[in-house]
């Protein structure tokens, strides 16, 4: 019996350096017909490229001393866990936003783009590098008006916080950009930046989900399931695993 | 694995008048009778336990058609073409010239087959029986492929030199029944030295690739992977398997602890698959009465860093389908925790799984055919090394010992293997 | 210019649950069979590893199992008075892409349809009048009833392993399953799964309050299992990546874990992937499909010719398909004409979250698998007298909770700041001692005039046809169901424990940014006239009797339950009807 499987081979795609990007879906992007036996291929997979650390491949220098300070507001370092900064949210959000989802892949951008209601959702053409480039800038501009010259980043707490907390509730205006929409993205990718995998930037060694008690990226937890009110107690584990997976030096 | 080539089948159609000349063909090749069905469908069945497939055709291609590289530790050999065709296939030869070159190495034209033909095994056949085979392969559709016979670089191309590997390692003759043993293990061993020739790739192989015979079945390793002992040793063979166990591999690939995979996977697809139950009942018997070579090493004591590390390891990973207790489930994911493979002296198979995953394979019995994803993207090599010296130590008996190095060496020698 | 293919008997358009059901029994009955799928061949070891797979940011956030919508979108709208804008990124709901289609994503929730589900308008105007129905409700009976569907839910259930506790065994309520449900004739193929301890302390607070609770039944399997194909299932080891991601272990019923193994192996089967079909041809009097016209990914336009074509591309594609192929006569709203866009219908979903006192509860809300859950059913269908309320409809509702990954799960109690040092301790907080039951509450929809799909004026896809509109808003009904059910959830979570609840009620306008389930339905309904369905009782298209159009599409209007035990169901007595009857005697099973 003839077994056929005509298909381009599985390759992990050469990436950036540093953005850790995924296949938008298409990574078998060639039509092929199966038949007979079940595909396969040896280093089959498309397993995520972990973010590497370095300079910033979207902000300019400017930009990310802004989004670090709007960062470690966001999520301010205390004792136990480090803030924002620390935990590399910015790098997360820059490494986004060099990548697929920066440009905006897989999106439907047919025009024509007319306002609607809300509840339509997003209808601009402008995607979210458009909205941290014109946000920032606005950002810093607005806080050089109202502090004597001084950009956000160089306010002090307080003052930031105050910043932001009227960007939040509107009453601080930016020119040209919904500041609140704005704030929302930041507060939304910031956080998200927070509790994702390591490997995208953020989370840096864990840090979140040792915050909250999250185990990671684990699969078997048949001996956990009717233990009822009790602490679990493995530390958390990344897609690039843990400290622990290393044999220590004799 | 093999691979399918892509391109065109190299046979035109011609209609009827390829059916004539079929048929005038086979009356002319020996002396088998196209009517024969009872001889015809002995000859399939042997042709099925000796395999024949899996190196004289190319998968996807015409049967028998030949052209397929055997990897040797001396280079690749193409198998012939052994399908009726008089001009590149083998409808010229006599009945004589044929059994000459399947039960003792000698090619039509007097020159010495190569070993990677295992007439070393298939001499166990009788004369009739390798007739048999003959007249099935008659049946075949004649194809026209010229292969080349002489692949092998210098000085492996000189044939001539069979002559010393013969003197050292053929015995000719056919398999010759021990009057004390039951008809099942005569039958048992009949299939696993002649026409099944297991040994071809579970004995491990001297310098000049003849068997070491002290360690019969022992394990051996070939195209970058490991393949296990099979005698009734409780550690590295299959001597924790019940007899309904090992029957139950052969026949669908599938048991409570293992599954097949590799070259293994082909042998079961082709071969033991389509065998009856009642000749892999004797192959069973046979191979448990190999006896346990005894000797378990002492386990790697648990807190050595080694296991500390491939315990977090498994418990993060591979407890996802292997379980917590390393048990997995029956017929779906290997028990690494009593797998004997897992055991092997040579964890080439084992370092092989773990970095570019596997496809068990899938036969009418077991169709579900599971596989294991690739992890070379997340362990580095001393991880690698660190779990599966775990897997190797942490139940019960223990096992060498897996480095770094070995990964990475297996690494290098694995990154030009297609399959 | 289109290439042509040698025919086959039977093309599949879309390799699904329902697509794959049909080429398992068709192959069987001896048809040559192609299927033909838009998206990627998909598989477990190579698609959906557990190494990976644990990737909220990608999977959940990023959606990369779902269809891009650059490669194919809806436009949306509320009224009819309105302007439909294009869906530019996913938000509502996710459709799949790939073989294995939502069967490779989805929960694994298998619930049963009740049995006054399927002959809906007849029952709720016997108990409660023609006058308790709104006038622009356009509900209808299915033309098919529990009882001709039972054999089917226990075939599909027994496909996939299903994990469950019975409660009505041959018309005998058994304790400890759901009293309500129809009688099935046998128990399930393998034990409820575990349920963790916010589902058993959702199940001892419904208990006190009188309610029955019962384990949600589940396509995650208690168990390894060996279904009727011999395709063996693993254990669902609770990993908490189950709904958006594929299962890395085997656990999860998909048709990859439960039929692909096998069909692939058919000679007489194959499958072209990558490859979208643009087109159902017919000849010329319109009554006989004759091929399908697909794309594939250099561009190029292939024709399939086939006897038989089996449209099963999920339930929005499927009327799209439909609509683009001018098969059928398309709905009009205003005019109450055509058949084919009308009764789309969703799901009317909420829920109600809960913070408990960290010091007391720790609920490992991690630990958890796709269908876990104790729910209670009072509420559903006609269950209850609605004669006090005021809405017809229902929902069951339950501690649903599917894991607790982090983005997605870090709730802080309502009137905390969204972001700062209050958030960051609220958050470290309650992670652990938070109920997010997700679906908790999942509700009927029914169908209305006004809630239908057409063709979109403005937008277009990558092919340049036009983008399908969606025109769907909540009506009062949906939404008085939704409040009474959220209310009654809130008194379960409350007497669980629960220090502050954060009630989240379905408000109108339906509001296309918020993930509200992908169980959209209708637009190609099933019926016994074909002025008011598309499809007869056997899902064989009026207009076109070779064609057969499965999947939720068939549906008149949604019950308060997941659909794919009826998908699953539906696509076995279709596949039935077509081996037993359509086969001897190929043409219109139904004469209206």
């Amino acid at each position: 019996m003839t077994k056929q499987f005509d298909n381009i081979g599985l390759r992990r795609r050469e990436l950036l350096a540093g953005t850790a990007v995924f296949f938008l879906g298409l990574r078998r992007s060639q039509a092929a017909a199966i038949y007979g036996a079940l595909p396969w291929a040896p280093n089959a997979g498309d397993p995520p490229v972990p973010v590497k650390p370095g300079p910033w491949l979207f902000f300019t220098g400017a930009e990310g001393r802004a989004i670090e300070a709007i960062a470690d507001r966001i999520i301010p370092p205390d004792p136990q866990t480090p803030g924002g900064k620390d935990a590399g949210c910015a790098v997360f959000i820059d490494r986004q936003l060099a990548g697929p989802y920066g440009q905006q892949d897989g999106l439907y951008l047919r025009p024509p783009f007319q306002a609607g209601m809300k509840n339509q959702g997003e209808q601009s053409e402008g995607g979210p590098r458009q909205s941290y480039r014109s946000g920032l800038a606005a950002l810093d501009k607005a806080c050089k008006a109202k502090f004597a010259g001084k950009e956000f980043a160089e306010l002090s707490d307080g003052d930031k916080d105050k910043v932001l907390g009227d960007l939040e509730s509107g009453e601080l205006k930016l020119d040209g950009v919904d500041g609140k929409a704005f704030f929302a993205e930041v507060v939304k990718d910031v956080q998200m930046g927070f509790f994702a995998d390591p490997i995208y930037g953020g989370n840096r060694d864990m840090v979140a989900w040792k915050m909250i008690g999250y185990p990671g990226a684990r699969y078997n937890y048949l001996d956990w399931v009717n233990r009822h009110n009790e602490r679990f107690p493995l530390p958390p584990v990344a897609m690039t695993g843990r400290a622990e997976w290393t044999p220590k030096a004799r | 694995m093999p691979r399918t080539g892509a391109g065109a089948h190299s046979l035109a159609a011609m209609g009827p008048v390829t059916a004539i000349l079929l048929t005038i063909a086979s009356a002319i090749a020996g002396e088998s009778d196209p009517q024969d069905f009872i001889q015809i469908e002995k000859g399939r069945y042997l042709a099925v336990v000796g395999d024949c497939a899996s190196c004289h055709t190319v998968p996807g291609r015409r049967p028998f058609a030949g052209g397929r590289a055997i990897e040797t530790p001396f280079g690749n050999i193409l198998a012939p073409n052994i399908t009726p065709d008089r001009d590149t296939g083998i409808g010229a030869w006599s009945d004589d010239e044929f059994d000459r070159a399947v039960r003792k190495g000698v090619r039509e034209d007097g020159s010495l087959l190569y070993p990677a033909m295992p007439y070393n095994a298939y001499t166990k056949m009788s004369r009739q029986e390798v007739l048999a085979i003959r007249a099935y392969l008659n049946t075949v559709e004649a194809v026209r492929n010229a292969v080349v016979a002489n692949t092998l670089p210098f000085p492996f191309n000189i044939r001539a030199a069979m002559h010393v590997w013969n003197a050292l390692y053929f015995t000719e003759g056919a398999y010759k029944p021990d009057p004390a043993k039951s008809a099942d293990w005569n039958r048992g061993a009949y299939l696993v030295d002649g026409p099944a020739h297991c040994g071809a790739c579970h004995t491990p192989k001297t310098l000049l690739g003849g068997d070491k015979t002290s360690r019969y079945l022992q394990g051996s390793d070939l195209q970058g992977w490991s393949a296990p002992d099979i005698t009734n040793d409780k550690v590295h063979g299959i001597g924790n398997w019940s007899a309904a166990e090992a029957v139950s591999y052969l026949k669908t690939g599938h048991n409570r602890v293992s599954a097949a995979t590799g070259p293994m996977a082909e042998a079961i697809s082709l071969s033991t698959s389509q065998m009856t139950d009642a000749d892999l009942a004797a192959i069973v018997t046979y191979l448990k009465s190999l006896p346990d070579r005894g000797g378990a090493a002492t386990p790697l004591a648990a807190q050595d860093p080694v296991m500390v590390a491939g315990a977090a390891i498994y418990r993060d990973a591979c407890s996802a389908c292997h379980g917590l207790d390393g048990r997995g489930t029956a017929q779906l994911f290997p028990s690494i925790a009593d797998s004997s493979m897992v055991r092997s002296d040579d964890p080439a198979t084992l370092i092989r799984i773990v970095l570019r995953g596997a496809r068990s394979v899938a036969t009418a019995g077991e169709p579900t055919g599971p596989g294991m994803p690739s992890y070379a993207w997340q362990l580095d090599d001393a991880q690698v090394a660190s779990v599966l010296t775990y897997i190797r130590n942490a139940w019960g008996s223990g096992a060498s010992t897996v480095s770094a190095q070995d990964v990475a060496r297996a690494k290098s020698q694995l990154a030009s293997r297609p399959d | 210019m289109s290439r042509r293919l040698p025919k086959r008997d039977v093309v599949i358009i879309g390799l699904g649950w329902t697509g794959s059901i049909m080429a398992h029994e068709l192959t069987d009955a001896g048809l040559d069979v192609i299927a033909i799928e838009r998206g990627p061949w998909r598989d477990s070891p190579t698609d959906f590893p557990p190494s990976y797979m644990q990737d909220e940011l990608r999977y959940r956030v990023r959606h990369e199992l779902f269809l891009r919508p650059d490669q194919l979108t809806f436009t949306f709208r509320n009224k009819i008075d309105q302007t439909a804008l294009p869906i530019r990124s996913w938000g509502a709901f996710m459709p799949p892409n790939g073989v294995g289609g939502g069967g490779v994503h989805w929960n694994a929730e298998m619930w049963r349809f009740l049995p006054t589900d399927f002959v809906l308008r007849t029952h709720l105007t016997q108990r409660y009048g023609a006058a308790f129905l709104p006038e622009d409700m356009t509900i209808q009976d299915w033309g098919v009833t529990y009882e001709d569907l039972e054999p089917h839910y226990d075939q599909f259930e027994y496909l996939c392993g299903t994990s469950g506790t019975a409660g009505n065994l041959k018309g005998e309520i058994q304790d400890g399953g759901n009293p309500f449900e129809g009688p099935r004739s046998r128990p399930y193929p393998t034990p409820a799964q575990a349920q963790p301890f916010g589902a058993t302390l959702f199940a001892k607070a419904a208990r006190e309050l009188g309610y029955k609770p019962f384990p949600q039944p589940s396509g995650n399997l208690s168990q390894p299992y060996t279904n009727p194909l011999g395709i063996r299932l693993g254990q669902c080891t609770y990993c908490g990546f189950c709904e958006w991601f594929g299962c890395g272990n085997y656990s999860k019923a998909s048709p990859q874990t439960t039929i692909l193994p096998v069909l692939i192996r058919k000679s007489n089967f194959s499958l072209r992937d990558n490859s979208e079909v643009v087109k159902i041809n017919t000849d010329g009097s319109g009554k006989v499909a004759t091929s399908v016209t697909f794309v594939d990914t250099s561009g190029q336009e292939w024709e399939q010719p086939a006897d038989l074509v089996i449209l099963s591309a999920y339930s929005m594609f499927n009327v799209q398909l439909l609509l683009h192929s001018k098969i059928g006569q398309p709905y009009d709203p205003v005019a109450n004409a055509g058949v084919v866009g009308r009764n789309f219908t969703h799901q009317t979903i909420s829920s109600v979250n809960g913070f408990f006192d960290n010091k007391k509860f720790n609920f490992n809300p991690f630990i958890a698998s796709g269908s876990i859950g104790m729910c209670i059913d009072e509420f559903n269908g006609d269950n209850f007298d609605h004669g006090p309320h005021g809405f017809v409809g229902g929902a069951y509702m339950g501690q649903v909770q599917t894991g607790a990954r982090p983005i997605e799960s870090t709730l802080v109690p309502p009137g905390t700041p969204k972001w700062g040092a209050a958030w960051k301790q609220a958050v470290r907080d309650n992670y652990l001692s938070t109920i997010k039951p997700g679906t908790g509450v999942h509700g009927s929809f029914y169908a209305y005039r006004d809630v239908y799909l057409d063709l979109d004026p403005t937008y277009k896809d990558r092919f340049g046809r036009p983008l399908m509109r969606m025109t769907i808003d909540f009506h009062d009904n949906e939404i008085k169901q939704n409040a009474f059910m959220t209310d009654r959830f809130a008194e379960v979570i409350k007497a669980m424990g629960a220090n502050v609840l954060e009630k989240q009620y379905r408000t109108a306008p339906y509001d296309v940014t918020k993930y509200q389930t992908t169980h959209l339905n209708g637009g190609a309904i099933m019926g016994v006239d074909p002025k008011t369905s598309v499809v007869n009782r056997y899902l064989q298209s009026w207009d076109v009797s070779n064609l057969f159009v499965l999947g939720a599409s068939a549906y008149p209007q949604n019950a308060g339950y997941n659909p794919t035990d009826t998908v699953g169901a539906l696509a076995f007595w279709a596949a039935a009807a077509i081996r037993d009857q359509y086969l001897k005697s190929p043409g219109p099973l139904v004469h209206a």
